[in-house]
């Protein structure tokens, strides 16, 4: 599913960012931990083929992303991966149900309503979908940014930091929704992450 | 959802900055189609009732006033003329048709013109009710003057004293014998009686009941038809160079009352070329200024697989629904004063405009117009074109 090889990648005039060799199989689950700092966004951002990496090969999903220009490589992330971030993720003047909607938009696939109350249901927001991201909690935000990030059925789930702004009890949800979610779509999934309260969820972890 | 639906949620989410792009662009355009309406209308009305009229000769005077008074019935004429003096013109061999008109009365507020039936003829003014005027004190009335009085055939009314409407009545009554279908002329707006009424109803009034002589009788302008081009070189010298009488050039005087109330619509014209170009800067300020707040959006849409060229699309796209807000707006409100203007107007000085017509000129002010915005977002969608999507969500 994953394969990365010899990766290193340079920000400006910085040292190159080295980055371990590293093989997933398909619908495994794994936790990249490390300090800030240490290189798990650029992971996640290189797999997602949001960044170039300066040297090495990165395979994933069966495509060499490094083959792949720039609209070819939006399409194949459009339908391929679904990105869980952090922070202030979804679109702020779209309403929950909308968010989902324009990431069928982008990813040109047909829009489809029933999918997006299946997924917003399946992950406890199916009540709130007309409602803005700004009369949710930071916990139903969350939700809705996973749901965002399955409802095209990627192969692959990437979060990034997903649980930061979180209480304890909602951390430990969200990792196990991102993980239900994942094998209900049979997604591989990768979340980073620096957090302590979700360090022991997952068997396959990557140090950095 | 469509990028339509996707712009104008952002805008819907921005009212004030969305209305403020909007109403710019819009009292712009809607100052510039409202000088096209009424521009080219008037233009329009003023040569359509000049048409077929090469001079008009008249008393000495402003050549403007005889004009405006002999042709429009917009102002007051410079003074009558002797029937002899007309006459002569008839028999010129440089003149194919002179119609003489005799003003100085009017009925609530429509003039009453002393003219044979040539005069309504050269308008094509048919008949709609009745028949034409045979005696004196018989009249006819143009479609808008029965639709505003309610004159019928039938009615009597009394002449007042000069053009305005407030000058004394006289003692006799016309009686309406005809009503004119609409013509879309000058006529439309007139009272039509024979030369002989007018004269009747003067003479009453100055010298009793001895009829003058010809030679005493007045007219107050003649409308003249030239027999061929040439006429124009010679005709209009003979006539100023007679001591009592002028000659006014319709083409000329209208061309000069242009040039004057032209720098007037100029500076109008100016003033809404600014608040276009101030609606495209306000466009321009509200989608730049917005890029930082926007970025990490943008960023996330990159994630959901946009291309850059879908962000770009994105900016432009919600530029082109600002504009064409702004557009339709102004195309509204533009038609909806002249509208108003019109009914205004038409109380004032009869002077008909209307704002249920569409003129071609503004499909090229509602290109530019939505030109001007979309090219107004330009610079900030090529800045969102470049959005570093790594680095804006590593930020973030």
């Amino acid at each position: 599913m994953i394969s990365v090889r010899g990766l290193a990648h340079r920000y400006g005039e910085q040292a190159a960012l080295r980055l371990p060799d590293w093989r997933v199989a398909q619908g495994e689950r794994w936790l990249v931990l490390g300090p800030s700092g240490c290189g798990k966004t650029t992971l996640l951002h290189v797999l997602a083929g949001l960044v170039r990496p300066s040297e090495g090969q990165v395979e994933v999903a069966g495509e060499n992303l490094l083959k792949l220009d720039g609209a070819r490589l939006d399409r194949w992330r459009a339908t391929t991966v679904g990105i869980v971030l952090q922070a202030l993720h979804l679109v702020k003047h779209l309403s929950v149900r909308d968010n989902l909607r324009l990431a069928q938009y982008l990813a040109k696939t047909p829009q489809d309503d029933a999918r997006i109350d299946d997924t917003l249901g399946a992950l406890g927001v199916g009540a709130k979908s007309a409602r803005r991201p700004s009369e949710l909690s930071q916990g139903e935000q969350q939700r809705v940014a996973i749901a965002r990030a399955v409802v095209n059925r990627p192969k692959l789930v990437l979060a990034d930091e997903p649980t930061a702004n979180l209480d304890d009890a909602s951390a430990a949800t969200v990792v196990d929704l991102l993980a239900d979610q994942a094998a209900r779509h049979g997604a591989t999934l990768v979340v980073a992450t620096h957090d302590a309260r979700v360090k022991g969820k997952f068997r396959e972890r990557l140090e950095l | 959802m469509n990028l339509a639906t996707l712009s104008a949620s952002y805008l819907r989410a921005r009212p004030l900055n969305t209305a403020l792009s909007v109403i710019l662009l819009a009292l712009g355009v809607a100052t510039i189609v409202l000088l096209l309406l009424v521009v080219g209308q008037a233009e329009e009305r003023m040569h359509r009732d000049a048409r077929g009229i090469d001079l008009v000769v008249g008393a000495k005077g402003s050549p403007m006033q005889l004009m405006l008074a002999g042709i429009y019935h917009l102002d007051a004429p410079t003074g009558n003329i002797p029937l002899a003096s007309a006459r002569a013109l008839e028999k010129n061999r440089f003149i194919k048709k002179a119609m003489p008109l005799a003003l100085g009365d009017s009925w609530k507020g429509h003039r009453i013109v002393g003219a044979d039936k040539a005069y309504a003829d050269h308008y094509g003014a048919q008949l709609r009710e009745g028949r034409f005027y045979q005696k004196p004190m018989e009249a006819v009335v143009g479609a808008e003057v029965a639709v505003r009085t309610g004159a019928g055939v039938g009615s009597t009314f009394k002449g007042a004293h000069g053009l305005g409407g407030e000058g004394d009545e006289h003692e006799d009554a016309y009686t309406v014998v005809g009503v004119l279908a609409k013509s879309n002329s000058v006529i439309d707006r007139l009272v039509l009686t024979s030369i002989e009424s007018v004269w009747e109803i003067h003479e009453e009034h100055s010298q009793g009941h001895n009829p003058p002589k010809d030679e005493a009788r007045e007219v107050t302008v003649v409308l003249v038809q030239y027999a061929s081009p040439l006429a124009a070189a010679t005709l209009p010298r003979q006539i100023n160079s007679q001591s009592e009488l002028q000659a006014a050039s319709p083409a000329y005087e209208t061309a000069r009352l242009f040039s004057i109330v032209g720098v007037g619509i100029d500076a109008l014209r100016g003033f809404a070329a600014v608040l276009i170009l101030a609606a495209g800067l306000s466009v321009f300020i509200a989608l730049y200024s917005a890029l930082e707040e926007r970025r990490y959006e943008l960023a996330v849409m990159r994630t959901l697989g946009a291309s850059p060229g879908k962000l770009f699309g994105l900016l432009i796209g919600e530029a082109f629904v600002l504009s064409l807000l702004g557009v339709v707006l102004g195309l509204l409100l533009g038609h909806g004063l002249a509208s108003i203007l019109g009914a205004w107007l038409e109380r004032q000085q009869h002077y008909p405009v209307t704002g249920l017509e569409w003129r071609p000129e503004e499909l090229w002010v509602a290109g530019i117009a939505l030109g001007v915005g979309v090219v107004a977002a330009i610079v900030p969608a090529w800045r969102a074109y470049r959005t570093d999507v790594s680095r804006t969500l590593a930020q973030g």
